[in-house]
């Protein structure tokens, strides 16, 4: 409080009252939507408007009176009303009578004549604006509902998920396996190869030794031959060749 | 039948004698008023004209309205072509 001088010091009054109900308290018991109005669907159009006789006076009239004076009571009514306005000259009869006659002659001769065509043209033309509205709206429901089944083939999809899963367990397992084959492989290897090198030096050795042994034994051997012995050699020989030939000749 | 307070009460359902008393109670105030026209033009609309296949009659007492309304605006002027003088 020293510190914003410009807060104004609540009075003791104010501060010694219970904190305000809202502070930390959920809205919940305020309802919405609790009655049944809402704007859609919107109800249909009534078929045909209230009923007119004779195209000027409502069929409301006529009922109203029906249970007094019965059917012929309004056209009473009617026709008292015109002599009396006729006669008090309330309506006066002027150029303008003949001229409300004549037009009214040819308003009732057309209407007569053209007006069902003029109905069924205005119908044809609800009908259309209904038509391609009502088209929008089920091409709008068509779109809707084929949304609805994709989604329901979307969830049946996503049932599977524990095969993808599966599968994909086995991917990694193979992977592992086959890193771990390659790897022994490797060892393998790698061990055979120092191995080979072992067996192959020995080999080595004992070849080396094997020649120098041969090589120093013949060495020897021929020193040791005296020029006698060589002689000797030969011509046992000779002999030899002699008794050979002698033995192949006989075979002959 | 529940009782209804009588500025609420409809014109046909209000009794004759009753008439003065609901018609002082009624609203004259420019929004009032207005709210009137407004409800009457939305009956007549809805009852005559916004309906499927609609007839003559919709237009047909609207110009008869207005020929009527014209004739007695005018009758001052009209009261000169009448053919007696005392009826």
């Amino acid at each position: 409080r020293a510190l914003c001088p410009l807060v104004p010091a609540a009075p003791a009054a104010l501060r010694a009252l219970p904190p305000p109900v809202a502070v930390g308290v959920l809205h919940t018991t305020r309802q919405l939507h609790t009655t049944q109005q809402s704007l859609a669907p919107v109800p249909p159009l009534p078929e045909k408007g209230g009923e007119v006789r004779h195209g000027l006076i409502p069929e409301e009239f006529f009922q109203f009176l029906y249970p007094k004076t019965g059917v012929t009571g309004p056209y009473m009514l009617g026709t008292g009303l015109l002599l009396y306005l006729l006669s008090k000259e309330i309506y006066v009869v002027n150029h303008e009578t003949a001229a409300a006659a004549c037009i009214l002659t040819v308003i009732i001769y057309g209407i007569k004549k053209f007006g069902p065509d003029v109905a069924a043209f205005a119908d044809k033309l609800n009908e259309e604006k209904v038509a391609s509205v009502q088209a929008v709206k089920d091409e709008a429901m068509q779109a809707l509902q084929t949304a609805i089944e994709a989604e329901k083939k979307e969830q049946w999809r996503a049932e599977g998920r524990s095969y993808l899963f599966d599968a994909k367990r086995n991917n990694i397992a193979m992977l592992l396996e086959a890193n771990y084959r390659e790897r022994l492989l490797m060892v393998y290897n790698e061990v055979k190869k120092r191995l080979d090198y072992q067996v192959a030096m020995q080999n080595l050795r004992r070849q080396k030794e094997q020649d120098h042994m041969i090589q120093w034994v013949e060495k020897n051997v021929v020193q040791s031959i005296t020029p006698q012995q060589q002689k000797e050699s030969i011509a046992k020989c000779i002999l030899d060749l002699k008794a050979l030939s002698k033995s192949a000749h006989a075979t002959l | 039948p529940p009782a209804v307070l009588l500025k609420d009460m409809k014109l046909m359902d209000v009794k004759l004698g009753q008439l003065g008393s609901w018609l002082a109670m009624r609203d004259f105030t420019p929004g009032g008023i207005l709210g009137a026209v407004r409800r009457g033009y939305e009956r007549y609309y809805n009852k005559y004209i916004n309906v499927r296949k609609g007839g003559l009659g919709g237009i047909s007492m609207v110009l008869a309205g207005y020929v009527v309304l014209s004739y007695a605006w005018s009758y001052s002027h009209i009261k000169h072509d009448r053919r007696r003088k005392y009826h």
